[in-house]
């Protein structure tokens, strides 16, 4: 089945990355949310990330 | 003074870290503050403002910094003080739930999620959205500043994987029922809605709770998605998922004027399903679309009213008039009329919505001629000084060149305040505002508009026409009917849409303009 009509089928379920405000709205309403700790990966420096790919 | 405070890896979002800016401001001895990560774009802000310091040219994205210009050293110690009392304040109220650091972690504690809402600085959604397709999951990807290259590679990888990838710039979608970002609490119904237009989406799903129906869904698309370098990927995508929903019954899409070649490509595959469909493309070709066989609307308010009628099994029918009866819409543009003095011949139109404030101009554009503004109609409107605005004017606070270092003005109303003091003088006869209530706005928007109206009116001489409609339901966290109270008493007239409300406007301006003719 295409998967956005399984998405209309079921619950929502939420992960959250960035603005912790729109985690609490969904919170608010009771819908399940993880909210993410989300930081720039290697601190923003673009070379770093690119050598932690190469790592993966 | 200039000081600087850094604090290496501490990581807050840019939302929050405006509003403490804004609220640092307020220390005693502070001359102007910037709290914010050390992205390029806030180093050259603090540049701009006079904040600048050689050390704050080596901090990283990941670093936390406070630059102040202070009257004397003492001040910095207050401020660092209440910038922490902030930080609490907002680490308290977001709960103490563990928040994981990696994409790994979070599927781990939710196996099943479906849904993944993405708001960090666009530079680097890109790379995360493409990792949160990977696992499937269908995105809302709030974030602007996202290259149309992106978009387009994310958008082609959604649609291959047959997901949902709702942006960038999505501002708003409610799907199963549940708000996301900015929306509004809309009964559950027979109406499924994709939009390319954050706002213009709002007004007609709201307005559709009120004419007593309700939503199956609402489908975000970013306002590029229907520009020729996307051609329509998501609302196609959207069109199609509505189609094969057993509960939506009618469908309807929203957008700005596409690029030919999309408008063709959408109203082909319009033509194909059963369900009847509501097209608003803002202002574009309605004969296009009445060949495809769905319907064309004039507004969003009209939008909604037809949508509901097709729901209902009835005939749709132009909406161009008032909910009230217009006997009585005379009697009160004569009342407001009456006040006005001979100087009062200009309008202005201060819009935290960007697809309201330019509804409002195509409206108005039939009776008054030339309105400036920052998304002029045409281009020999376009405000070149913003400091300096005469004549009839509108205005998106929504856009670029009035959130530099600050949040969206339907988040923080200050833009709109600070507009008041500059725009509304003694040659307004008629100042028109959006409110905005739902998820995702300020938790008091008419609150703080009724404050604008009434400080204004202290420095002004005459009695300026103030009307406004809000965008919002009854089960919107700031309520509908204590939002309309409190404009009410400050005397605004309240429209129940921004079409009304600009009709309403075009009579007040009909008689300036007959006035100023004799």
């Amino acid at each position: 089945m295409h998967k956005i009509d399984e998405l209309f089928k079921k619950d929502l379920k939420v992960i959250n990355i960035g603005l912790e405000s729109f985690s609490k709205d969904l919170k608010e309403q009771e819908v399940p949310v993880v909210q993410m700790d989300w930081r720039p990966r290697a601190g923003g420096n673009k070379k770093l990330a690119s050598l932690l790919d190469r790592l993966k | 003074m200039i000081r600087l405070e850094v604090r290496k890896n501490s990581y807050y979002d840019s939302v929050t870290l405006m509003l403490i800016s804004k609220e640092v401001k307020n220390v005693e001895g502070v001359v102007d503050v910037l709290v914010g990560m050390g992205t390029e774009l806030n180093k050259e802000l603090s540049e701009n403002l006079g904040l600048g310091s050689p050390e704050l040219k080596e901090v990283s994205p990941n670093d936390f910094f406070v630059t102040a210009e202070i009257e004397n050293e003492a001040v910095m110690a207050e401020v660092i003080k209440k910038v922490d009392e902030l930080l609490n304040e907002k680490k308290t109220s977001s709960g103490s739930d563990f928040k994981p650091a990696t994409l790994k972690s979070a599927m781990e504690m939710m196996p099943d999620a479906n849904m993944a809402v993405v708001s960090i600085a666009g530079q680097y959604a890109e790379e995360e959205v493409d990792r949160l397709l990977d696992q499937d999951l269908n995105v809302m990807l709030f974030s602007d500043n996202v290259s149309v290259e992106a978009e387009l590679k994310l958008k082609k990888k959604a649609v291959e994987k047959g997901l949902l990838m709702m942006g960038p710039d999505c501002g708003t979608a409610i799907i199963n029922g549940i708000p996301l970002a900015f929306a509004n609490v809309v009964k559950k119904g027979p109406i499924g809605i994709v939009g390319a237009s954050g706002t213009g989406t709002q007004e007609v799903s709201a307005m559709i709770d009120k004419l007593g129906s309700g939503c199956s869904q609402v489908i975000g698309t970013g306002g590029r998605d229907l520009k020729s370098e996307i051609g329509g990927l998501m609302m196609i995508q959207g069109f199609d998922a509505l189609v094969r929903d057993p509960e939506t019954k009618v469908i309807v899409l929203i957008s700005k004027p596409p690029a030919p070649e999309v408008a063709e490509k959408i109203l082909k595959k319009v033509a194909e399903t059963d369900k009847p469909v509501v097209v608003d493309f803002i202002g574009g070709d309605m004969e296009a679309i009445k060949k495809s066989g769905a319907v064309p609307c004039l507004t969003l308010e009209d939008t909604a009213y037809k949508a509901v009628a097709l729901a209902k099994g009835n005939e749709p029918v132009d909406f161009v008039g008032f909910s009230q009866e217009i006997s009585e819409i005379d009697q009160l543009v004569a009342d407001k009329v009456g006040n006005l003095k001979p100087e009062q011949k200009n309008f202005r139109g201060l819009y935290t919505g960007g697809t309201l404030a330019d509804e409002a101009m195509k409206m108005l554009g039939q009776t008054i001629e030339g309105i400036y503004s920052n998304i002029p109609l045409s281009p020999e409107y376009a405000i070149e000084n913003l400091s300096e605005v005469t004549g009839h004017v509108c205005l998106d606070l929504g856009e670029d060149q009035f959130t530099v270092g600050r949040p969206h003005p339907m988040i923080d109303p200050s833009t709109r305040a600070d507009r008041f003091k500059t725009d509304i003088d003694d040659s307004v006869a008629v100042a028109l505002m959006d409110v905005v209530i739902g998820y995702g706005s300020h938790e008091d928007p008419a609150g703080e508009l009724a404050k604008s109206i009434r400080e204004i009116k202290k420095n002004l001489k005459n009695q300026v026409v103030f009307v406004a409609s809000i965008t919002g339901t009854e089960g919107d966290p700031q309520d509908l009917k204590h939002s309309q109270k409190v404009l009410e008493d400050e005397g605004v007239v309240v429209m129940p849409s921004n079409a009304q409300a600009v009709r309403f406007v075009q009579k007040v301006m009909n008689h300036v303009l007959a006035k100023e003719a004799k």
